[in-house]
This record gives C-alpha cells, structure tokens and sequence, in this order.
C-alpha cells in the first residue's frame, strides 16, 4: 500500500527545555534531542521484550519506496505503566510515530508518542536533561 | 550547537527515503503542546490485574516493630529510582556539589568507564558497560540503578529481597553471623543485618566483585568496598533506603549515595511483572538498534 507519509523536523530547542524519551540501558548519545521527526506508516512487528520494545513499521513514498524503520522505546514493565500492552500495535496498523532522529540519519528513532488506528496516544517515557529529577510516566499518575 | 541548527544530516538521508517529505520549522515547544498524550489506562500488574493506588488521604498504621516484610515500590513513582544518572543523592550532573571524593586510583578507574549515561556517555556500541551483556548489577548497583519494585520476605534468620530488575535475590543473615574473612568474591557479596532499632535494619555487604559498577554512570569500587544499607521502616506504609559507600581505595571517604529513598507498600496481591535480562533479547536490540545507532553494520 501506498500512503503519504510525513516528516515533520521541529528544530529548536523546545525539546530540551521540557524532556526527552530515554532507555534505561541506553543514553541519548545516539541520538539527536534537540529535533524530533513524525513519520507515518505501517506497523510490521511490535516486539515486546527487554530491554527495549521495539516497533517495527514500513513507510512508503509516493514513488512505491519502502523505508523500514524502527522506533525503541523502554521496557514492557515501564510501559505497562504508561498504557501500553502486548497489543497496543498490530502488523497491518496504520500509526503516526513521534520520535527522536539518530543523529547518523538511519531509519531509527526513540518514541516520544504513538497514535495507532484507534486514536489513543501512546506516549514514551519522559526525563530530565539533568540528573537532579527522576523519570516520570506521561501523563504523570 | 550551531550543527545542530545547520541542515541535520537526517535530512539529506531522509530525502534520499521519498520525494514526499515535507519539512517545516517549528518550534518543539510548540509542537509538545499539541501531543498531549491521552490518559494512560490502568496500569496492570504482573499478573495482568489492575494496580489500584491507596487514597491519599489514608492514614497510614503504625510501623510494625522489626519487620519489612511486603511488597514495596518507589514512592515517588515506579520510575524514581532508575538512577540514570547515577547515585541518586550524587548525580553525574556537573555539580560541584556532587563531585565525589575520588582517590587517583579511583578518577583512573572511572575514566575506564565508558558509559551511556551522563557527561562521559558513548554510543550503545562503544560503551563497556557490563549490565549491557546481561551480567549481574551487583551491590551497590542493584541499589542505586533501576531500583524498582521489591519484595522483602523475613524468616527467623534472615531478611531475602526479591529485586524485580533482573529479577535478582539475595539474602540478608540476621543470625549474629558477622561477614566472612578472605571469602571468595561474589557478584553480591556477603550481606548481615543488625537491628539497630525497633524499625531500622542495618545491613553490611562486603566481598563483591569488582568487576560490577557502582551506579549507571560507571562509578568504581574495588574488592574492598563496604556497602551499608539502612532501611528504616517509617510506618506501616512507608519504607526509606539509605546507602553508604565506603571504599577508601577508590574514594578518600564515605559518601552517602542514596538518601533516604522512599518506597511504599503494595496490596499483598501484587504480582511484579518479570523484568529480566535475555541475552538473546539483548543480542536482537544490539542487532536492530544498538549496533546501527552507533555507525555500525546491523539491522
């Protein structure tokens, strides 16, 4: 299937003043916290497991151009917390991704949110810049 | 930072991706104001049953004397105490205040490290962080990262903890016993307890394995640390941790890593979801993410 998809770059610095998604194992050293990209596109696998759940999904131009893509987010327990189950995501779900560019510009990002078909946003877990606070589950319980 | 508001090199790779690509500046900040996230749902426990938050306005019971037992998560949240950035109580976050007393053996032992976290962070391929193969956290660490959910049994001689992370177990001797002399080195090393009160236990560990990390941000011990835990029972709700660290071959005095860290009881019913270190699960992240974050082959 061919669908338009979307690439927003939100350049700024807006990003580190409120908070970036993080990996427990894995910093953010890979990746780029000052911009953020939206891309949408077709969910193939959902892997649910440690350390990190990894979404994997097809975006397609409209040239026919498919670009597999993979977006990491924290841990099945962390994100137990936050909304999230086994089958939030599908093979076949239509999703708009959020997340933090690779600073090496690969076809993978940290999730900052999730929308599947049914519109119920999944978000990412959000931290400070600094090590002074904790992470918190967003929204904050 | 000017790089960073140059043409980012996703850009051009993107580009390479679709001619459909659309582009625009705006500022994150804004952006972050429309994606308010839905309400999460209930959160569930292990065994898929709904996590139910006591009232606040709940008068917590009076401590039990000389008993911790229950099921306690961090207080502030299930994520306050991941330490990310370290001890908790002394964060890598450039602060003179949480400069640690390193000794030279210790500065030299912590420039060895390589970790993903804090000031000193690598990419996910270069780091030597050893909990990234799987191998155990140890003592202190179990401590200060990723401290999450805990049950803690008690029997006549001893007080066991059931670490969610890495679901990981040790045992505490309450027996008189006092630590080991010249023993052989373990991943947790050798645990005594003393009731120092009515409601705090205080713990001694010695013996570990020098090969673990004190914290998330590769601070150092040697086989010469002594770890001191106290918990101390505040009421019948309320647990705080206190951990000391004294290694005077690394650090030129003891210094306290986390301050009375709070933890709170869980329902008796509480299932903790695994959270588990799969080498193969690991390998899989290493393969798809890690390896090609990093500039390497994968994926």
């Amino acid at each position: 299937m061919k669908s338009k998809f979307l690439v927003t770059f939100a350049l700024g610095v807006g990003v580190s003043i409120f908070s970036v998604p993080l990996l427990a194992h894995h910093g953010n050293a890979a990746y780029d916290t000052d911009r953020k990209i939206t891309v949408k596109g077709t969910v193939t696998q959902f892997v649910w497991s440690n350390p990190h759940c990894l979404l994997q999904f097809d975006v397609t131009d409209d040239s026919g151009r498919v670009v597999h893509w993979i977006a990491e987010t924290e841990n099945p327990s962390t994100m137990s917390r936050n909304g999230w189950t086994k089958e939030s995501l599908k093979p076949g779900d239509e999703v708009t991704v959020t997340a933090l560019p690779l600073k090496n510009g690969r076809p993978i990002g940290r999730i900052i949110e999730v929308v599947p078909p049914n519109g119920q946003r999944l978000a990412g877990i959000r931290i400070p810049q600094t090590g002074s606070d904790s992470p918190q589950l967003y929204p904050k319980q | 930072m000017v790089k960073r508001f140059a043409v980012p090199a996703f850009v051009f790779a993107a580009l390479t991706f679709s001619s459909a690509i659309h582009s625009q500046s705006a500022p994150q900040s804004g952006a972050a104001k429309d994606q308010q996230p839905t309400p999460a749902a209930q959160a569930l426990d292990g065994w898929e049953r709904p996590i139910t938050s006591p009232a606040k306005d709940q008068k917590a019971a009076p401590a039990p004397k000389h008993d911790l037992s229950g099921t306690w998560e961090p207080a502030n949240g299930p994520l306050d105490g991941l330490g990310i950035f370290g001890a908790k109580a002394m964060p890598e976050d450039g602060k003179p205040e949480h400069e640690l007393p390193f000794t030279p053996t210790g500065r030299e032992a912590l420039n060895q490290a390589k970790p993903t976290f804090g000031h000193r962070s690598v990419l996910p391929a270069e780091s030597n962080d050893p909990v990234v193969g799987c191998d155990p956290q140890g003592i202190a660490r179990q401590d200060l990262n990723q401290l999450r959910t805990t049950q803690i049994l008690q029997t006549p001689l001893s007080v066991v903890l059931l670490y969610q992370y890495n679901r990981v177990w040790r045992v505490i001797w309450t027996d008189g016993r006092e630590p080991p002399k010249d023993a052989e080195l373990r991943w947790f090393g050798y645990s005594v307890g003393k009731w120092v009160d009515d409601y705090t236990l205080v713990v001694q560990t010695t013996g570990t394995d020098d090969r673990t990390w004190l914290d998330h941000v590769g601070r150092p011990h040697s086989d010469n640390m002594r770890v001191e835990e106290r918990f101390h029972r505040v009421d019948g709700d309320h647990l705080e941790l206190t951990v000391t660290i004294d290694d005077p071959k690394m650090y030129t005095k003891p210094w306290v890593a986390l301050d009375r860290f709070p933890m709170r009881l869980q329902p008796p019913s509480f299932d903790i979801r695994e959270m588990i270190c799969s080498p193969s699960e690991a390998e899989l992240y290493n393969k798809l993410v890690g390896e090609p974050a990093s500039g390497k082959n994968g994926k």
